[in-house]
């Protein structure tokens, strides 16, 4: 999987209007441009996630830095239950399309942090650095950094992923072919162990 | 399409500009804002208001040098969590350019725009903010006072050291005890609060002390997450046999608490009779904060305000967020305050400003914790509607935790609780 022409585009257009703004924020008086009303709607899922959607809390995930259809994804999915959740699909009815779109930007536009992560085990994790190469990163790219199409594995909440594993596995969570394939091969030569330890050490990527 | 796309990566990318610390260009000074309460309400409204306006000088006042929260306190009851996980400083606003004061307000002047202090001090304001918590209607009942509550029956509803002396109480009571846990009238400060403790000392007495009792007495005859709770006491807690650890005495059975008498350690129910504990615990009535009553911002027992800025309605230029104002239908919860005090910031920048405050959108969200690896939540997101002056519930959105999920769902809402405490507090107060 290589970042797609419609990802180099917008990772394009996202370095440009950086460039905008600071040369647009003087000329707009003596206020930063803050849109407050999405500020206000950001702010109803940071209580959660944390200030800015990174937490230091041990499981609710990082939602910044994700990839704008991504993140739009997993929200609209969570909507209709299509994806499972314990408390986003509540939260997630509660917004419009439109409102979707807006945050899924918001939250692109500010970078996924990785504080540490006390449960990591480093002995784990160097032993499922290799696990990773050969059954996952094929698809999450670049240490798990690139979330395109599949979300940021880099530095996510372990916990959080473990529970995502889980609901791959039994089937509560949908998976194309492929991945599914790889998920299977991961467990007939590893067991559960296996993924315990891809799990470690993409939490542990800096 | 793309203007708008546009202008909200615009939006974004200035706010990120923001965060990375970029030179500020030299402006004209920023509105001076006093905020009154260091809690959730108050502390976020700090924190928010520098993060969007950097130039403006923001001075809290929080009488006491260290917050203790009362989310997760019923854990430290449960012994499954130790006192001092509780409690945040106020360094980390300091190093984010707020002034902290620690003082106790006693008069918020609308007119001269000042604020006094029980230490003498006058702080001027441009717009001030006032988040005081919850304060207690002793004498609703009768036999009950300040005295009594910080000395025999405790009420643990603001914590801090009566969180400390319930634990040890219900650490020095036998095995074959009887705590009482009288729950009071709505509206009150987190609505599943006193379930979630009664659900947690269960857990504790069934591990510790089995033989023990719970009586229950309570002003109303339904209660938040009732399904939830009264599923999780059925599986864990014996709940609706004969050998239930809870016992639950609901309004119209007389369950209302009229007066108490602490030598004997009893307490008198409207209708079912008298009951004697071991350990008492009396939630009182409430009503807002003292400040909200010595100010003259009050409107019966709460503050009346504009749901969408949270400024008092019966005196402008000072607003009112957290537990103080009346917020329905909002919940009196932290999480509640923290999506308040973010609106309550626009609204003071752009009233300031001379600007159209925006039309927010909140959001609540409460987890409670009912016993070992069993968690559950009520959520729910709000539009504010300027015509009916409504935090208006968003339908088909929100609601509880569904019933009889699989155990391991009750599970991960448990490490999520957990989860959320952090980040809420790290979005509070910077720690
Ligand atoms: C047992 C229990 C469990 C709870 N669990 C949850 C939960 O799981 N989730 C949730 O969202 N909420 C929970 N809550 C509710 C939550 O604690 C409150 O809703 C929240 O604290 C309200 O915040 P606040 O800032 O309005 O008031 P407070 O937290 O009461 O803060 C008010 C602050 O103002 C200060 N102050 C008051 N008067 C003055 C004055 N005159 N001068 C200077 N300073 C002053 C006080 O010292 C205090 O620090 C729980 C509450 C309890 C009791
Ligand atoms: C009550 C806490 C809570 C609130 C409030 C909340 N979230 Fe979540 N969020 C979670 C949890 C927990 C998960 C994991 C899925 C689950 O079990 O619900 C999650 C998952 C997500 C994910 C998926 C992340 C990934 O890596 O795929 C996104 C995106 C997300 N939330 C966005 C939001 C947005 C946007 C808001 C605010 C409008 C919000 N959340 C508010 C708790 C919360
Ligand atoms: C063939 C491609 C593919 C492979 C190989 C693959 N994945 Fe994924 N993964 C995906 C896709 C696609 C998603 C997003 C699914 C969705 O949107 O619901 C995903 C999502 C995830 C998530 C959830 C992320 C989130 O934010 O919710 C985790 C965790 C994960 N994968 C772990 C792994 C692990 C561990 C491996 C290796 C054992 C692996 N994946 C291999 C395609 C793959």
């Amino acid at each position: 999987m290589h970042i797609s022409k419609r990802g180099q585009r917008r990772l394009g257009l996202a370095t440009l209007t950086v460039g905008l703004a600071a040369a647009a924020a003087p000329a707009l008086g003596d206020e930063p441009a803050v849109d407050h009303a999405l500020e206000i709607m950001a702010g109803s899922c940071t209580f959660c996630h944390g200030p800015n959607g990174v937490g230091v809390g041990p499981a609710v995930p990082t939602i910044s830095g994700l990839h704008a259809e991504q993140f739009a994804y997993m929200m609209r999915t969570y909507q209709d239950d299509t994806n499972p959740s314990t408390v986003m699909g509540r939260i997630a009815r509660g917004f419009s399309e439109d409102e979707i779109e807006q945050l899924a930007v918001y939250f692109e536009g500010l970078p996924f942090e990785r504080p540490a992560q006390p449960a990591i085990d480093m002995a784990m994790a160097a032993e499922g650095k290799e696990l990773a190469a050969e059954y996952c990163e094929s698809c999450h790219e670049n240490e798990g950094r690139d979330g395109e199409g599949v979300g940021i594995l880099a530095g996510q909440k372990l916990v959080y992923m473990r529970y995502a594993v889980e609901d791959f596995l039994e089937g509560h969570r949908d998976m194309e072919r492929r991945q599914a394939r790889k998920f299977r091969e991961l467990m007939d030569a590893h067991g559960m162990e296996g993924f315990e330890k891809t799990l470690h050490y993409y939490a542990s990527v800096k | 399409m793309t203007t708008r796309r546009t202008f909200l990566h615009l939006a974004g990318a200035s706010a990120a500009l923001g965060l990375a610390g970029f030179p500020s260009i030299a402006r004209a000074a920023g509105p001076r804002v006093v905020i009154v309460g260091g809690g959730p309400a108050g502390a976020t409204a700090a924190r928010y208001l520098k993060r969007y306006a950097p130039d403006a000088e923001v001075t809290l006042v929080e009488a006491n040098p260290t917050y203790t929260t009362c989310f997760m306190s019923n854990e430290v009851l449960a012994g499954d969590r130790s006192f001092d996980t509780l409690q945040v400083g106020y360094d980390a606003m300091r190093a984010e350019g707020i002034t902290v004061v620690h003082d106790r307000v006693t008069g918020v002047d609308a007119t001269a725009r000042t604020v006094t202090t029980q230490g003498g001090d006058t702080l001027s304001f441009d717009r001030c903010m006032v988040a005081p918590g919850i304060d207690f209607k002793y004498d609703a009942i009768e036999g009950y006072s300040a005295e009594v509550a910080d000395s025999t029956m405790l009420h643990a509803w603001k914590a801090g050291p009566q969180t400390q002396a319930l634990r040890q109480q219900l650490e020095s009571m036998e095995d074959g005890g009887t705590f009482v846990l009288v729950s009071p009238p709505n509206p009150f400060r987190c609505p599943p609060g006193p379930y979630e403790r009664v659900s947690l000392v269960a857990s504790y007495f069934k591990r510790h002390k089995p033989r023990s009792k719970i009586i229950l007495l309570d002003a109303k005859d339904k209660f938040s997450k009732q399904g939830l709770f009264t599923e999780a006491w059925e599986k864990l807690y014996g709940f609706g046999t004969d050998d239930s650890m809870i016992e639950w005495i609901s309004g119209s059975n007389g369950g209302g608490v009229t007066k108490v008498d602490p030598s004997t350690m009893t307490v008198s129910s409207a209708g079912a009779g008298d009951f004697k504990g071991d350990v008492v615990n009396i939630i009182p009535p409430q009503k807002a904060g003292r400040l909200a009553f010595d100010a003259g911002l009050a409107d019966g027992d709460w503050v009346t305000v504009n749901k969408g800025t949270f400024e008092c309605l019966d005196v402008p230029g000072i607003h009112v967020l957290g537990d103080a104002s009346a917020a329905a239908a909002m919940p009196k919860s932290a999480s509640s305050a923290n999506s308040q005090a973010k609106a309550a910031v626009a609204g003071v920048l752009a009233l300031a400003r001379d600007q159209e405050p925006p039309s927010p959108k909140l959001a609540n969200a409460c987890y409670s914790i009912a016993g070992p690896e069993f968690g559950f939540s009520v959520a729910a997101v709000y539009q504010f509607d300027d015509f009916e002056n409504h935090l208006k519930p968003i339908e088909g959105a929100g609601g509880v935790s569904p019933a009889n999920a699989d155990p391991s769902i009750r599970a991960r809402e448990e490490v999520y609780a957990h989860s959320w405490f952090e980040n809420i507090k790290t979005d509070v107060w910077g720690v």
